[in-house]
């Protein structure tokens, strides 16, 4: 373990960012957190979490895929693609770190996304263990610990120093371009900051929430429930559950007609939608029950039936904090519980 | 007033006047409410609520509600009321199928602005006079309910109810409010200014729809943006012209009509204020065309679908002001 | 001989049928000069006009919009041009609000009669606009031709 002191972290920052990019959550002037490229004078911010997630980085809001060019009756196909440089996101917490191991499940098995890809090959990813959990934290749940996230690089930040371990290759390569601003030490400051965050943990209102009940194995019990017409009555059909979630994988792909040429790029698709998986019949989900529960079969039933148990969800809970009726799947997986038989 | 509001909604339940009750629901936290159909004394009695956090505005709900069978009994704060009434003027709403009880309101926070007033982890929150006692994972803290309400309660526009079948509790007043200060502000700043601060609100927004979704006057049944046909179909923002584009537009379509109910800003998970846009058009409706607040009524013509011969022309833009 | 790099604006004209179409081809017909850049679109009305037409003639690479309509009270439907009238104060307002340059865009009334006020509005809002530069703050670099 590597130790560095907090009075030398804008040189820390620096000495990375003179090596490749660096984001790291900074707070805007609404005093909420997002990813933003470090540059002198840029301050780390103490926020638990930013509000978009860090997916943005290996699967940004929208993309361009192809580019074709019409010269009279000649088409030119262009790659917009630039070859990507190397960054590093400093500061994610355990619950975006677990993140990427699912979109990773989506994005690179067969056949595997190359602009995903590029981005992860290019991507080094420093977290940070959380100190001051929320009420909305339930990453527990899915055996996310916190206080040790994964990652290249695993951080605490505690008393007046940062504390680091490189999990990776990436990760010890990334200590290196550092290693004259650290010392090596021993664990014991992290260690007790992890018995002191692990007790707060405890005490989270949602500790004891758990997902267990869920999976392919209830899938038409789930499916049927009659609980679904009275969760998703309120339902606004907005888009802010599935655009801030760092899981929600869905995306569509749109031409955009530029007037001499066509740009064909991707976007995230939220399956709230009323135009999500639409097809020359119309949207195979009529109303907002059907597409509201699309959005938790995916991630209670669908997406563990394919990937070993595993749930689609990391309990980062910023749909808890942004929903605007405040409904959420926390409160849908204690709704269904009992038809999980 | 809960309980005399349970109670109220029992007895209309039980006597047969009304088939559901729409309100507010309790949930996981102390602030995270929904809004709900009851359609039993049990459901009222066991998770009915009303409280500091029942920000929701119920009356763009009523457009599917009114359209159920039976009759409907809808709680609504005082400046729901402005959207029920722009609703039933626009026959949206069906209003004998409603039956209206008005509310009173002091001002109702929600989760994201006691976090932002710097409560985090919170366990539990009781209101005490005009404080606020919260107990979070953190320790015990105390904060001035003035403090922890929205920019919207601030500056609050009127504690009178425009539409009601029923009243419980007083009714209020039309207020002084400085709901158009910040737009005077930003009006007097120079073009580049202005367009700095509105890149830097609209570069984060992230196309969630919440503010056009949840905004009782957005009630097309397909919007614009969403028809492919209009060519303007978009389902995310791929540059700063979109982000205008939709924000620009979606303002001008509920111009005239917007009751500043200010839902927009409430729900922006990205904290835009997005109601200095609708604000705007307000300001300047009641410059141009005399003073016109949208739902007061269910008779007047709105501004956009009104004239005078004399109305002024569009150039009165560049000659006002040095700006 | 104008230089090869002047910037020579793009202008979208709105016209309605009956007065201010008539006025640009009274304009032609009676030799008057205005810039070719200006792109005449006819519409039945100036009330046909909607704000997303304005915004989308920007997003395709407009540097300047001008709306030409009958005189207030000489609409060919009796009421189009008031209506039109007051959604564009509102829209251009906005459109400063934003700190879009409001001498972008402009709304003048032509009468079929009035050729000559057509050819010098024209004439006069290109020189504005070509005072203002190429439209930054509302543009669409995807549309811009590269």
């Amino acid at each position: 373990m590597q130790k560095l002191s907090l009075s030398k972290l804008d040189q820390f920052l620096e000495a990375m960012a003179a090596h490749q990019a660096l984001y790291l959550p900074v707070e805007d002037h609404s005093g909420q957190a997002k990813f933003q490229r470090w540059a002198p004078g840029v301050q780390l911010s103490s926020t638990l979490n930013t509000v978009r997630s860090a997916k943005d980085f290996f699967f940004p809001q929208t993309e361009d895929l192809v580019n074709f060019k019409l010269r009279g009756k000649e088409i030119e196909i262009i790659d917009p693609r630039t070859e990507h440089e190397d960054f590093v996101v400093f500061g994610v917490r355990g619950c975006d770190a677990r993140s990427f191991t699912i979109l990773d499940k989506v994005f690179l098995a067969d056949p595997v996304d190359t602009y995903y890809q590029s981005r992860r090959e290019h991507g080094t990813i420093v977290s940070l263990a959380c100190t001051r959990p929320e009420e909305t934290c339930f990453c527990t749940s899915f055996g996310i610990d916190p206080t040790c996230p994964q990652g290249d690089v695993t951080c605490w930040m505690e008393g007046d120093a940062l504390y680091l371990t490189a999990n990776t290759p990436k990760g010890e390569a990334l200590l290196a371009q550092v290693a004259d601003l650290t010392e090596a030490c021993g664990d014991e400051a992290v260690k007790a900051q992890q018995e002191r965050v692990s007790a707060i943990l405890k005490k989270l209102p949602l500790a004891n929430f758990s997902t267990k009940s869920f999976g392919g194995q209830v899938l038409m019990e789930v499916f049927d429930s009659e609980k679904w017409g009275t969760l998703s009555e309120s339902c606004l059909g907005c888009g802010t559950c599935t655009f801030v979630c760092p899981t929600c994988q869905c995306y569509d792909i749109k031409d955009m007609d530029t007037g001499h040429g066509v740009q064909r790029f991707r976007c995230w698709d939220s399956c709230m939608y009323s135009d999500f998986t639409r097809m020359a019949h119309g949207n195979p989900r009529l109303t907002q029950k059907e597409r509201f529960r699309q959005r938790f079969m995916h991630k209670l039933v669908y997406f563990p039936a394919n990937n070993n148990g595993e749930y689609g969800c990391v309990g980062c809970g910023r749909c808890l904090s942004k929903c605007p009726i405040s409904m959420n799947i926390v409160k849908v997986a204690k709704a269904l519980e009992g038809d999980c038989k | 007033m809960q309980a005399a509001m349970i109670s109220r909604a029992k007895e209309l339940l039980q006597g047969g006047q009304v088939q559901r009750v729409l309100g507010w629901k309790t949930g996981e936290f102390v602030y995270d409410i929904t809004p709900a159909v009851f359609q039993s004394v049990e459901e009222l009695e066991a998770e009915f609520v009303y409280n500091d956090f029942c920000g929701n505005n119920l009356s763009k709900y009523l457009i599917k509600e009114s359209r159920q069978p039976g009759k409907v009994l809808v709680f609504l704060k005082p400046c729901d009321t402005y959207s029920f009434n722009q609703l039933v003027k626009e026959h949206r709403i069906l209003r004998d199928n409603v039956y209206v009880i008005g509310v009173p309101c002091e001002g109702k926070t929600d989760g994201e602005t006691l976090k932002a007033a710097g409560v985090r982890g919170i366990l539990g929150l009781q209101a005490q006079g005009d404080r606020f006692l919260v107990e979070t994972l953190y320790g015990s803290q105390e904060l001035e309910k003035a403090q922890a309400l929205p920019e919207r309660c601030q500056n609050c526009k009127s504690k009178k109810h425009v539409a009601y079948d029923e009243l419980m509790g007083e009714e209020g007043q039309v207020l002084q409010s400085g709901r158009f200060d910040m737009v005077e502000k930003l009006e007097a700043m120079t073009p580049d200014e202005r367009f700095n601060f509105w890149r830097g609100e609209l570069s984060r927004c992230i196309r969630c729809n919440a503010c056009r979704n949840v905004c009782p006057a957005c009630s097309c049944e397909k919007c614009v943006f969403d028809n492919d046909n209009s060519g303007v179909a978009q389902k995310a923002a791929a540059n700063s012209f979109e982000e205008n584009m939709f924000h620009i537009i979606r303002a001008f379509h509920v111009a005239g009509r917007c009751t500043d109910c200010g839902e927009c800003s409430r729900v922006c998970p990205q904290n835009i204020p997005l109601h200095l846009l609708n604000r705007k058009f307000i300001k300047d409706i009641d410059t141009f065309y005399g003073d016109y607040q949208a739902g007061e009524d269910t008779e007047s013509r709105a501004p956009l679908t009104n004239y005078t011969e004399g109305d002024v022309e569009p150039s009165i833009v560049y000659q006002r002001g040095g700006n | 001989m104008q230089g090869m790099n002047e910037f020579k604006p793009k202008i979208v004209a709105f016209c309605c049928n009956w007065c201010s179409y008539a006025g640009a081809d009274l304009a032609g017909t009676n030799r008057l000069n205005y810039p070719a850049d200006v792109k005449i679109i006819r519409v039945p009305c100036s009330c046909r006009v909607n704000p997303l037409f304005i915004l989308r003639a920007f997003q395709r690479g407009a540097d300047g919009v001008i709306l030409c309509g009958c005189h207030p009270g000489d609409c060919h439907y009796t009421t189009g041009n008031y209506y039109a009238r007051r959604r564009m104060t509102l829209l251009f307002s906005m459109l400063d609000y934003l700190g879009i340059e409001k001498e972008r865009t402009r709304v003048e009334w032509v009468s079929a009669a009035e050729g000559a006020k057509f050819a010098a509005t024209m004439n006069d809002f290109v020189a504005t606009v070509t005072k203002l530069g190429e439209n930054k703050r509302l543009e669409d670099l995807r549309c811009k031709q590269q």
